[in-house]
């Protein structure tokens, strides 16, 4: 799979308070939630991001409460994926599980400005910067979460689970 | 020899049926117990109806259910989610369903009623579910996927954390306690310094400290990024467990030689009581410098401070004084059974004699849900446990996080105020 799109770029501690601010959690409709992502951050992000596009953020992204509906406005908004240099770990796990697709690159966010074009590809981790024309790349997810995300994330893994050991009535 | 093994190792270890394993291992272990909210449950209970082959959780008596956030209902949004986990209750037979009026918040709750224990794992749609590492459990919050394929498999998948050591020494101040302890840890390891990690507490002044204490600080773990904090199994953790019924637990404690990826230590003695300032928890300073800062509110309760002894702690400030006219005093009860014993007790006639808002049980302003959101400007010293921007409220509003004794002082003094200042400036 290949993303690709404009970089957003943001700093450190990016928290999902401001990703997508409690005052909207009541809300579950990914493309509603999605209208307000980074909106106490970043007022004007929901105007400028264009569908396929990625945030691209310091270290500890995702830092705060344990809400899914953080990775799931950032999708309803259009982003692809997210590149940073380390990530909160509720954030992270809830991205495997929900195929957000994430990427660890802490060079790869030095090199990278706001506005830039950027591809990912989510096989080999690489990321290129294609205004720059430089490439970096990523930390490997483990195997196991790999398989996680090729599946479909952790439900299509759970209902392998089940038809393995039927339920007991 | 097996290998020698960390707390959360070894009761991940016996969670996974494996003799030993090792930070880094990504293993699959059963659940003891898996609590969700009225937010993280409403996503939950939808992903679970899309699991083909899953019409039965896997055990009801393992799930917990409690509607914390924005309840009794603010609105209808929040009605309608609290209403789907109801149902839901009702329909797969959850018994551990605690209805408003009859719980609080799902981390005062869950301990008082016998339901988490040594050795337990337990998983939590909340980033604070690490509060029951207090008791000496493995606790860690998680998003509503991983809740919803628990309800189906009680099982979770994981990376096994490196575990972390802090050791505090010395002795405590007076007015210092858990919240003081755990700000001051996380200005000292920072807000992402124990990410994917395990942080175990101990040390002289950890074995003196009561139980809330210990809840308070395991519940802000989360806020250095850890996976879970964890506190060793004494004599106090199983006195609580008898008072509250807990039983048939199993107590794990760390090999003298388990490894650390760091191990920090703390003097306790210089410590005072702490306050963060916004917009992050690790942006620590003591109270008494911070006496310039007015405020415009004081919240005192929640899942990190909303225990007994915290209200004690405040209503001992509060006694016989007038919050500040400049301010507005809210305290929340963090769950029925604080709210019975405040009654019993005769804190809740101090709390209303001083001019305080006593409310019921409920999170309320501590993600600017309701009972106290902040305006644009506004100030609030808080004992809560996040100050990012907009938190409790408007964007440009500020939260101050520290324990109940400077809560209580500042709502007095209409500026952030430690207690031994508060006794010069306004006598009791
Ligand atoms: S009191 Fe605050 S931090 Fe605790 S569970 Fe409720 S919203 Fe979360």
């Amino acid at each position: 799979m290949i993303l690709r799109g404009t970089a957003h770029k943001y700093g450190k501690n990016v928290d999902t308070d401001v990703i997508i601010p409690g005052r909207y959690c009541n809300l579950i409709d990914p493309v509603e939630l999605g209208k307000h992502a980074l909106e106490d951050l970043d007022v004007n992000f929901i105007k400028k991001v264009k569908p396929g596009d990625l945030i691209v953020a310091d270290t500890n992204f995702g830092c705060g409460s344990s809400r899914e509906v953080a990775a799931v406005a950032l999708k309803g908004a259009g982003v692809s994926g997210v590149v940073a240099k380390s990530f909160a770990r509720i954030f992270y796990r809830n991205c495997i599980n929900t195929g957000l697709p994430i990427f660890e690159c802490p060079e790869g966010v030095d090199g990278i400005s706001d506005g830039d074009k950027i591809t990912v590809d989510a096989d080999s981790g690489v990321v290129t910067n294609e205004t720059s024309g430089k490439q970096y790349k990523s930390t490997q997810l483990p195997p196991f979460m790999q398989e996680l995300i090729e599946m479909g994330g952790l439900l299509r893994y759970v209902e392998r689970r089940l038809s393995d050991k039927p339920q007991v009535a | 020899m097996a290998r020698p093994m960390t707390m959360t190792e070894k009761i991940l270890a016996a969670h996974a049926g494996k003799a030993e394993l090792a930070p880094g291992d990504i293993v699959s272990i059963t659940l003891d117990l898996v609590m969700a909210n009225e937010l993280s449950a409403a996503v939950a209970i939808t992903e679970f109806r899309k699991i083909k082959g899953a019409t039965r959780v896997h055990d009801p008596e393992k799930i917990a259910l409690v509607p914390s956030h924005f309840t009794p209902n603010k609105d209808i949004a929040t009605a309608t989610l609290s209403t789907l986990m109801r149902d839901f209750a009702k329909e797969q037979k959850i018994t551990n369903y605690f209805e408003v009026g009859r719980g609080g918040i799902e981390h005062v709750v869950l301990p008082e009623n016998g339901m988490v224990g040594p050795g337990e794992t337990i998983i939590g749609g909340d980033s604070h579910t690490t509060t029951y590492g207090g008791i000496g459990a493995f606790a860690t919050g998680v998003g509503s996927t991983d809740i919803a394929a628990a309800f189906a498999i009680g099982e979770m998948w994981l990376r096994v954390p490196p575990s972390l050591k802090v050791v505090y020494e010395g002795h405590l101040r007076p007015y210092v306690h858990g919240k003081d302890l755990i700000l001051h840890t996380i200005a000292e390891i920072g807000v992402d310094g124990a990410t994917y990690a395990a942080i175990e507490f101990t040390g002289p002044v950890i074995k003196e400290l009561p139980m809330s204490g210990r809840f308070t600080m395991a519940n802000m773990s989360i806020e250095a990024g850890a996976k879970n904090g964890i506190f060793p199994v004494d004599a106090t953790t199983e006195a609580y467990c008898a008072a509250v019924g807990k039983k048939n637990y199993t107590i794990f404690r760390a090999d003298p030689d388990a490894q650390y990826t760091r191990t920090i230590t703390i003097d306790c003695s210089k410590i005072e009581p702490q306050v963060a300032v916004p917009f992050l928890p690790e942006n620590q300073k003591n109270a008494s410098d911070l006496s310039d800062i007015t405020i415009s509110q004081a919240v005192i309760g929640t899942c990190t401070n909303g225990r007994i002894e915290d209200m004690r702690q405040a209503a001992e400030i509060l006694k016989g004084r007038k919050v500040h006219p400049d301010v507005r005093a809210i305290v929340i009860p963090g769950s029925q059974k604080v709210y019975m014993q405040c009654i019993k007790e005769g804190l809740a006639e101090i709390f209303v004699e001083a001019g305080c808002v006593l409310s019921t049980p409920t999170c309320g302003p501590c993600v600017g849900g309701h009972m106290g959101v902040l305006s644009a400007g506004e100030r609030c010293i808080s004992t809560t446990n996040r100050n990012f921007r907009g938190r409790m409220g408007h964007v440009q509003s500020e939260v101050y996080l520290a324990g109940p004794y400077v809560a209580a002082a500042s709502a007095i003094a209409g500026h952030i105020c430690g207690p031994e200042q508060l006794a010069a400036e306004v006598p009791a």
